[in-house]
């Protein structure tokens, strides 16, 4: 059976100043696709992210989620349409504990007013339950729950990656953007990590879109690839046959 | 009433911030009855008496302070300002029934409410353009702000009588009031002969309710939001927080609570005047130093500072002439050692 | 004739302004961050042409030079000592560390000097320029005011077109990482942003109190707090913005003082600033900085 597109990007471009960070770039992801974006550095990886989730705008073309227009709208508006992302360099609410971490993205499935927080009304105390047990849930998935209440900061690295991901996790999105989810781990904590991530999208419906530079990673669990060089679409398609692809390899490789 | 959402896994993280507002609630509670024990068996000097309700003006002023500093992350250096329009807010609204011939603490408690909420509409009306600045900037556009209220205010001359309200940037005179009229605001010289109801159980009450208030906020959704935009703004947009919203409820909260302290600090003077001392932004800074030195979204940290800072140099007198020297000192070297790296 | 007068003292007053500005430009360009303490240093620089000058008899040229001397080294000291352990610090650690030598520079002088006011003597021994048969009168310190902030803005220019030190404050201020692997060496850079913007903060202590002869403790706080403001207007990190920003903010302040009330002449000038913010978020000649996510 055919899925349905989740993720259809049209020949999107951006410039910042006489640079074409992005050029003519297109992708199409479909529902419960695990989609790998590879490419050598400064080819614009981080940059498509970028222009999906509203931090820039693109100059041209077009991105649909479903069947809702993405150019012009904000961050937060983007993120309640269904995407949520994790940053190559990790962004974490670094004073707070790691379970108000993921407590702080829920905020949209448990809403109740400033008033009813400062007054403590009966809702408070269900709705911080409710959410404090989701919280856990997650937190679980990644085997944080032990460090629920230790400050996001003095997490080691592997696990601060991961609680970004329960954090993304949380604002319950229809796509998920990872920038480099295993930069820094090793290959065990890489491996844990591989399994997560497709146990995420099993058990949520999840598409998921990766940036990577670990090849074990791309071709353990992407099923389809786009090489980026350049800021423009090099090679795409099913990952074996894009990982043996002459002029990709050529690329990472140089001549 | 913390412990009610104990569920099994979360003992730990929520015991520690319930013990922390208990202790809270407990010490200031627990000052104010050796106080008033104090008081009764007349074993307290009378410098030390004139000092009680300055000492919560500036402890609500620190907490609601902190708020903005450290729950919310910028830097405002014009909550001397809210203060300002809360002070005066109130102390037209008590001389008005002062002259109507109406003294009772109900005016007192509705002089407050006033007080607060024209702050928080300052705060708010402010806060539009002021929030969407950052860092640096929004430091000294507050600044600015502090000093046109302190100013403006200054130039006020405001009259009542049988006609209604008669405002003038000139003098008295050109107020216009016809016999029965009298005089609220003269100028630069302020508000004279001003009901003054401040007490020591009324400040602590207000301490009270600043405390609750702000402890509660931080521990629910939206104290949450707030300090995730602080920690990281870019991070809190992906997962959807709206920016200027939380920043706003942080800042008017912060802006109605200082002029709560305000209405406070009136009421406890017979005459009062928008000075660079009390309402510039030297002001602005002292309230600063008492949230650095308690520590940055610390509230009981900033309730001791507060104390400390303020009857140190009061009792020993010897050390009131380096009283501001002491405080630049403890800003630099607090700054030196416990700055945050930026990421 | 006498709005002339008031425009031509609210130049002078600009102009001062302006070389103020130029050391909050300068440092806010170099270093990022908001030198609170940027204008106790022209009370300092005042104070050392009051004693050398009033107490210890020193001609008036020597005077300025050596409090220009003093001032140099203070503000170097100042950013060793205080700003430099916070170079990676949040802009909030560093202000608020600002903040607090400001301060200490004002109690220090408090205890030293004592609040009392003290008669500045004008370093200017000139008649004052008297036009029209005396229907326009230029005060001298007016004239020398503004002929010294054009002379520091063509140097100030040259100097960072012209001179190695410049280029690298150029670099520095463009990108601090790029300028360290350029082999620039960004702390000697700093360095020496912070001693002209006090050597100018001391020639704007002699000019400033020479318009107006008193001085305490808290002189310079004002116009510093102004000047901030001014290098915010014209645009931060801007040269020429400082100097826009300066002449604007010192003309405005004048006029209203004179036409509207002098009571909210400083409401005016603050309200100023929150205009142009509000049209132009980055000053007039301020260029665009975004975010690197």
């Amino acid at each position: 059976m055919e899925n349905r597109t989740i993720l259809s990007v049209q020949n999107i471009s951006i410039s910042f100043g006489g640079l074409k960070a992005v050029n003519n770039f297109s992708i199409k992801i479909k529902e419960k696709e695990l989609y790998g974006l590879i490419g050598p550095n400064g080819a614009g990886k981080t940059t498509i992210f970028n222009l999906l989730t509203g931090v820039y705008k693109p100059d041209s073309g077009k991105i649909l989620l479903e069947n809702t227009k993405l150019v012009g709208k904000s961050c937060i508006e983007i993120n309640k349409l269904g995407i949520a992302r994790t940053f190559q360099n990790i962004r974490l609410f670094s004073n707070m504990s790691v379970l108000d971490n993921v407590k702080t993205a829920l905020h949209e499935s448990y809403k109740y007013s400033t008033f009813t927080g400062i007054f403590r009304l009966p809702k408070y105390f269900d709705y911080e339950k409710k959410m404090t047990n989701e919280a856990y849930e997650l937190l679980k998935m990644f085997s944080l729950e032990k460090d629920a209440s230790l400050k996001a900061s003095n997490l080691p690295y592997g696990k601060q990656r991961k609680l970004e991901i329960a954090r993304a996790l949380s604002t319950k999105p229809t796509l998920l953007l990872l920038d480099e989810p295993a930069a820094g781990m090793n290959s065990n904590e890489t491996k844990e990590l591989m399994d997560t991530i497709s146990f995420v999208r099993d058990k949520f419906n999840m598409t998921i879109l990766l940036i990577e530079h670990d090849m074990k990673l791309v071709s353990g669990i992407c099923e389809k690839l786009t090489v980026l060089n350049f800021g423009e679409v090099l090679k795409e398609g099913d990952t074996n046959e894009v990982l043996n692809d002459e002029e990709v390899i050529k690329a990472y490789l140089g001549d | 009433m913390g412990s009610k959402l104990l569920s099994k896994f979360n003992i730990k993280t929520n015991n520690k911030s319930f013990l922390y507002n208990i202790s809270t609630y407990a010490i200031v509670v627990l000052a104010y009855i050796i106080i008033e024990r104090l008081i009764f068996t007349n074993s307290i000097t009378s410098l030390m008496k004139g000092l009680l309700v300055p000492l919560c003006t500036y402890s609500i002023l620190a907490i609601s302070l902190n708020l903005v500093v450290g729950i919310s992350g910028e830097l405002s250096l014009g909550h001397a300002g809210f203060m300002c329009i809360g002070a005066f807010s109130s102390a037209i609204f008590t001389k008005f029934m002062k002259e109507m011939g109406v003294q009772t603490i109900w005016i007192f408690i509705i002089a407050i409410i006033i007080g607060a909420l024209v702050a928080a509409f300052f705060g708010f009306i402010i806060g539009i353009p002021v929030l969407r600045l950052r860092g640096d900037y929004l430091a000294i556009v507050t600044l600015a702000f502090g000093e046109i209220i302190k100013n403006v205010i200054n130039a006020i001359y405001l009259g009542f009588d049988e006609k209604g309200v008669h405002i003038s940037l000139q003098d008295t005179t050109s107020l216009n009031l016809s016999d029965n009229g009298f005089v609220i605001i003269k100028g630069a010289q302020g508000i004279t002969a001003s009901p003054k109801y401040s007490t020591f159980t009324i400040g602590v009450i207000l301490l009270l309710i600043t405390i609750f208030i702000v402890l509660n906020l931080i521990n629910s959704r939206t104290g949450r939001s707030i300090m995730a935009i602080r920690d990281n703004r870019i991070a809190a947009e992906s997962i959807g927080l709206d920016v200027t919203k939380y920043k706003m409820i942080a800042f008017t909260l912060s802006a109605g609570l200082s002029g709560m302290a305000g209405v406070l600090y009136a009421h406890n003077l017979s005459t009062l005047q928008a000075l660079p001392k009390n309402f510039g932004y030297n002001m602005s800074i002292t309230i600063l130093v008492f949230v650095v030195l308690g520590g940055m979204g610390n509230v009981r940290g900033s309730i001791i500072a507060a104390c400390i800072l303020t009857l140190i140099p009061e009792l020993l007198r010897s050390l009131s002439n380096y009283r501001m020297l002491i405080y630049a000192v403890v800003l630099i070297v607090i700054m030196l050692f416990t700055h945050k790296k930026e990421k | 004739m006498s709005f002339l007068s008031y425009f031509l003292s609210g130049l002078s007053l600009g102009s001062i302004y302006a070389i103020i500005a130029l050391g909050y430009t300068m440092v806010y360009g170099i270093a990022k961050m908001l030198n609170f303490a940027h204008g106790d240093i022209i009370m300092v620089g005042a104070y050392m042409i009051f004693i050398f000058m009033n107490q210890l008899g020193i001609n008036t040229f020597l005077a300025i030079i050596l409090s220009g001397i003093f001032c140099t080294i203070l503000g170097m000291v100042i950013e060793k000592v205080a700003y430099k352990p916070l170079r990676n610090a949040t802009p909030l650690s560093v202000l608020i560390t600002a903040i607090g030598v400001s301060y200490l520079l004002q109690n220090l002088a408090l205890l030293i000097f004592g609040a009392n006011t003290k008669a500045f003597t004008s370093v200017i021994a000139l008649k004052p320029l008297s036009l029209f048969d005396g229907k326009l009168i230029i005060s001298a310190e007016s004239i020398i005011t503004i002929l010294i902030c054009i002379i520091i803005m063509v140097i100030l220019t040259l100097f960072i077109n012209k001179t190695k030190n410049g280029q690298a404050m150029i670099a520095v201020s463009e990108d601090k990482s790029a300028a360290t692997l350029m082999g620039i060496n960004v702390n000697k850079t700093i360095s020496i942003t912070f001693a002209i913007g006090s050597f100018l903060a001391a020639i704007a202590g002699a000019l400033l109190c020479s318009a107006y002869p008193s001085l305490t403790p808290t002189t310079g706080a004002m116009p510093g707090i102004k000047a901030f403001v001014a290098a915010v207007i014209g645009g931060i990190g801007s040269i020429p913005g400082a100097f826009i920003g300066g002449l604007v903010l010192g003309i405005l302040e004048n006029l209203s003082k004179a036409y509207i009330s002098s009571q909210l002449s400083d409401a005016i000038v603050f309200s100023l600033l929150i205009i142009v913010l509000l049209v132009k978020p980055t000053g007039i000649l301020g260029k665009n900085q975004n975010e690197k996510v």
